[in-house]
């Protein structure tokens, strides 16, 4: 462990923020800052000279940051994109979990190992998240969508909800297509007629 | 869909539209590949997830891919340019209050544009750029290195955000890719004052990028690959076709905005301040013609030397064009070849007829602003 190590993240959600500084206190880096934009991080590279730096791989401000990073250099020392040739299985998990660390020059590998797997584990665990409340969403706008569909059928030809459902799984069926699909292209088709 | 599957890495910008071309007019399928766009939300991620295997290949910007084969920047990775995959659509801007304080300056000028710049007193300018490792970047240096006095800021700002960055006073002047110059004349907080092209009249602008192993490993994929690109450039360039690639690009969920923005870089009538009329800007942006996608060891080697390459540099630089690729994918195709693979860059002032393999192919005016040439042939070294 190496409670004296400088942490940095970028990350604009404060909720985000929260969990990944709380899982990194946790286990036991106590100097850690968050920045919600890279506006300053300018003057923070320079004032707080962290020597590890965490942002999200899908986070916009990437480019900006290393931008940063190339010119403004803390106590001399370069900070670089963190990747391992030696650990590849470390750096494709950092990848995998949707998480990049850009590091101090000369900083030893023993020293950053244990922060980026503390990282990894935290981002995993919100990518799952978020993954999960994409799919609660998406299973709700089809739901609405197969619904309207059915009420179109019920309208058109005067059928019951059940024959309606029915009627769009047989028609998904024969064509090799899911229900969704199916019921998108009848949506879409009323709302043009319409 | 039972193609082979390839993932291509993009960014959502007008000079992505070989891509989305090549996927949504069936080029791609009709090759056999079920071509998988993929947006990525930087320069940064497009080149980590390329280079460690997330992606098969990438529409990248042109210095990028030299950048990481002669080591410089965050990743250092074996990549090939397989073609290029547009040639210039850049442009130059800068804020009202900058424009005010310039004065009237003639749309296009480089070497006016940079004297009243120049001539200019106040803290430093800070341009807004995409990317450190970028056409625009270079462009950007290579011009004002001819004003020996100027000093500049440069900033990084993401290319969805320069209108932003123009509008919140955090940038004087921007160097972007279109359609982000026309959206910040639209959303009236800055005003064109030239594009790319007025400093270097033929710069590779995005290349089709893939990992150098990955290339070696699939040369059938690779060959597919490269002539479903190759069709929807060429389709791309036929002033006809130009109002139907603009509502695809303009409709698809690819770039997802609207077709008055995509207009002007496909049509090259660029509008430079909101109550100017349209300037029409020859080879604004060029997918096909003029042999635009030959990947030119030459130009490869004029970005490692402006990158600050050495000689090794250069060497493996023109080794990432992969002119051979090109001309034994190609050929068979019929796509027109010339009959070198480097050329002397900024020679060319006029369209010029050279020799090429089913005769003569007029190259475009390759030109600098300030004259300059670059012969990186071996002898002349």
């Amino acid at each position: 462990m190496s409670p004296d190590l400088r942490i940095l993240v970028v990350e604009p959600d404060q909720n985000r923020v929260r969990e990944i500084v709380d899982a990194l206190n946790a286990a036991g880096w106590n100097d850690v800052k968050a920045l919600g934009s890279v506006s300053a991080l300018d003057r923070m590279v320079k004032d707080f000279a962290p020597d590890i730096v965490l942002i999200d791989l899908a986070n916009p401000d990437r480019d900006t940051l290393e931008h940063i990073s190339y010119v403004t250099q803390t106590e001399k020392r370069a900070v670089a994109l963190f990747v391992d040739q030696t650990d590849d299985n470390l750096t494709q998990a950092a990848l995998n979990a949707g998480v990049s660390a850009y590091v101090v020059d000369g900083l030893q590998m023993n020293r950053i190992k244990p922060v980026l797997q503390t990282a990894i584990a935290r981002f995993k665990i919100m990518r799952q998240m978020q993954s999960e409340l994409d799919a609660a969403k998406q299973a709700l706008e089809d739901r609405k969508t197969i619904d309207r569909a059915k009420g179109i059928l019920m309208r058109q030809r005067g059928v019951t909800e059940d024959e309606a459902y029915t009627l769009l799984r047989k028609t998904a069926m024969d064509q090799g297509r899911k229900v969704i699909e199916v019921a998108q292209a009848l949506v879409t088709a009323a709302d043009l007629l319409t | 869909m039972t193609g082979t599957v390839v993932n291509c890495g993009y960014v959502p910008l007008v000079d992505c539209a070989p891509l989305v071309l090549a996927k949504e007019l069936g080029f791609a399928s009709e090759e056999g590949l079920d071509l998988n766009l993929i947006r990525q939300p930087s320069w940064s991620a497009l080149r980590d997830m390329l280079a460690l295997g997330h992606l098969d290949a990438a529409q990248m910007l042109s210095p990028m891919a030299v950048a990481m084969s002669i080591g410089m920047g965050g990743l250092t990775a074996k990549i090939d340019a397989l073609m290029v995959l547009s040639v210039n659509g850049t442009v130059f801007g800068v804020s009202n209050s900058l424009a005010q304080e310039l004065g009237s300056v003639p749309f296009g000028d480089a070497r006016a544009v940079l004297d009243q710049i120049a001539g200019r007193k106040g803290s430093p300018l800070r341009i807004g750029v995409p990317f450190h490792y970028s056409m625009h970047r270079l462009l950007l240096s290579y011009w004002i290195a001819a004003a020996p006095t100027l000093s500049i800021q440069e900033v990084t700002v993401p290319p969805p955000r320069m209108a932003n960055a123009v509008a919140e006073g955090d940038v004087d002047a921007f160097w972007v890719g279109e359609p982000w110059g026309s959206v910040a004349v639209g959303r009236g907080v800055g005003q064109l004052m030239m594009t790319g092209r007025d400093v270097w009249q033929y710069a590779p602008e995005k290349v089709l990028a893939a990992r150098h192993d990955w290339v070696s490993e699939n040369e059938d994929t690779v060959r597919r690959l490269m002539r479903a690109v190759f069709h929807a450039a060429k389709w791309l360039d036929v002033k006809r076709n130009k109002p139907l690639a603009v509502e695809i690009l303009g409709r698809s969920e690819h770039l997802g905005l609207p077709s008055d923005l995509i207009d002007p870089a496909l049509t090259g009538h660029l509008l430079p301040q909101q109550r100017s009329g349209p300037v029409e800007v020859q080879r604004f942006l060029q997918f096909h013609r003029h042999a635009a996608s030959f990947p030119w060891r030459s130009q490869a080697a004029w970005i490692a030397d402006q990158l600050g390459g050495d000689d090794d540099d250069l060497q493996t630089a023109k080794a990432c064009f992969r002119t051979d690729l090109y001309r034994q994918n190609l050929a068979e195709i019929g796509a027109d070849m010339p009959g070198a693979s480097e050329k002397v860059e900024g020679s060319l002032q006029f369209e010029t007829a050279v020799a090429s393999s089913r005769g003569h192919m007029i190259l475009a005016p390759d030109a600098f602003f300030d004259g300059r040439t670059f012969d990186f042939s071996p002898k002349s070294r």
